[in-house]
C-alpha cells in the first residue's frame, strides 16, 4: 500500500519538475515546482518525518515559492520569450545528466540490510540496529517524545552551536536583501 | 523503508536540477532549478535518517534555512540587476565581462 503511495507521488513529482524546467512562462514554472514540493512533503510523510513534511509544506512551498512568484509579477515576466538554450547547451545537460543518473541510479538497489553489510563489512555484524543504533533509537526517540520532540532535541543539545549560526545568516540575509534590493538607502 | 527506491528519486529530481540550469537563461528559473536540486538533497538526507538517526532530519532543517536565506538574496540582487539591464536574461546580464 504504502509502496504504491510512494510511486504514484514519485512519478508525480518527476513530471512536475520536468514541466517546471521546460516551461516557457515562469510562473506556470513556479506552480510545477509547488506541485513538485507537495509531492516530496507527502513522500516525506512516507519516510517517517511527518514535521518535517509540514515544514516543507509551510517553508518551502509556502515562503519560498511566494517570494519567488511576487518576484515574477514585480518584474512583470509573465509573458516572457522562450529562453531555452541552444543545441550546445541541450547535448551538455544529456551528458552531465547520463553521467550523474548512470552514477546514481544504481541507489536503487539499496535496502537498510545491503548498506548495514557494506559498512560493516562483515555477514556476522550485519544487523541494522548493531551496526547503526542511532537509527533504532531514533524510532524509541520519536516513540517517547513525539515527532516534533525527538527531532527538537539533537537541535538544541548537540547541534547548538550551528544553530545559533543560522540565526545569524539569516539576519545577514535580511540586511543583505534589503541593501541590495533599495534605490537609496 | 524505501531507502533505495527514495534514493533514486532524489538522484533523478537532482538531475532534472541540473539539466534545468543548463538549459535556462531566465535567471529566476534558474534559481528555482537550484532549490529543485536542495530539494533533491533533502529528500536523501530524510530517506537516510532512517537507518542513521535523527541527525539527517535536523541536517534537513540547516538546508531549508540556508535555501531560504539564499532565494532572499538571490532574488534581491537580480531585482538590483534587472534595474540596470531591463532583463532577467542570462545573455543580457555581462557586466562582470571585462
Amino acid at each position: 500500500m504504502s509502496e504504491a503511495v510512494f510511486y504514484f507521488f514519485a512519478v508525480v513529482a518527476i513530471l512536475s519538475a520536468l514541466l517546471c524546467i521546460l516551461q516557457r512562462n515562469p510562473i506556470s514554472a513556479a506552480l510545477w515546482l509547488v506541485s513538485t514540493m507537495f509531492c516530496l512533503a507527502a513522500i516525506y510523510v512516507l519516510l517517517n518525518a511527518p514535521f518535517i513534511a509540514a515544514i516543507q509544506v509551510l517553508v518551502y512551498a509556502g515562503a519560498v515559492m511566494v517570494l519567488f512568484l511576487f518576484v515574477i509579477m514585480l518584474l512583470n515576466l509573465g509573458r516572457a520569450r522562450s529562453d531555452l538554450r541552444g543545441f550546445a547547451f541541450w547535448m551538455l545537460a544529456l551528458l552531465v545528466v547520463g553521467v550523474l543518473a548512470a552514477r546514481l541510479l544504481p541507489l536503487i538497489n539499496y535496502t537498510p540490510e545491503r548498506l548495514t553489510l557494506e559498512y560493516s563489512r562483515s555477514e556476522m555484524l550485519a544487523n541494522p540496529d548493531l551496526v547503526f543504533p542511532a537509527g533504532r533509537a531514533g524510532i524509541e526517540a520519536t516513540q517517547a517524545q513525539g515527532v516534533v520532540g525527538a527531532v527538537a532535541q539533537p537541535l538544541f543539545e548537540s547541534y547548538l552551536v550551528p544553530f545559533e549560526i543560522t540565526s545569524i545568516l539569516l539576519l545577514v540575509a535580511i540586511v543583505g536583501a534589503v541593501v541590495l534590493a533599495k534605490r537609496r538607502i | 523503508m524505501l531507502l533505495g527506491q527514495s534514493l533514486a528519486l532524489s538522484a533523478i529530481l537532482f538531475s532534472i536540477g541540473v539539466a534545468g540550469v543548463l538549459i535556462r537563461r531566465n535567471a529566476i528559473v534558474l534559481f528555482m532549478c537550484i532549490e529543485l536540486m536542495l530539494n533533491a538533497v533533502n529528500l536523501a538526507f530524510v530517506a537516510l535518517a532512517q537507518v542513521h538517526g535523527l541527525n539527517g532530519q535536523v541536517i534537513v532543517f540547516f538546508v531549508m534555512t540556508v535555501a531560504a536565506a539564499e532565494a532572499a538574496v538571490g532574488l534581491a540582487i537580480i531585482l538590483a540587476t534587472f534595474r540596470h539591464t531591463e532583463s532577467v536574461d542570462l545573455n543580457n546580464i555581462n557586466l562582470l565581462k571585462g
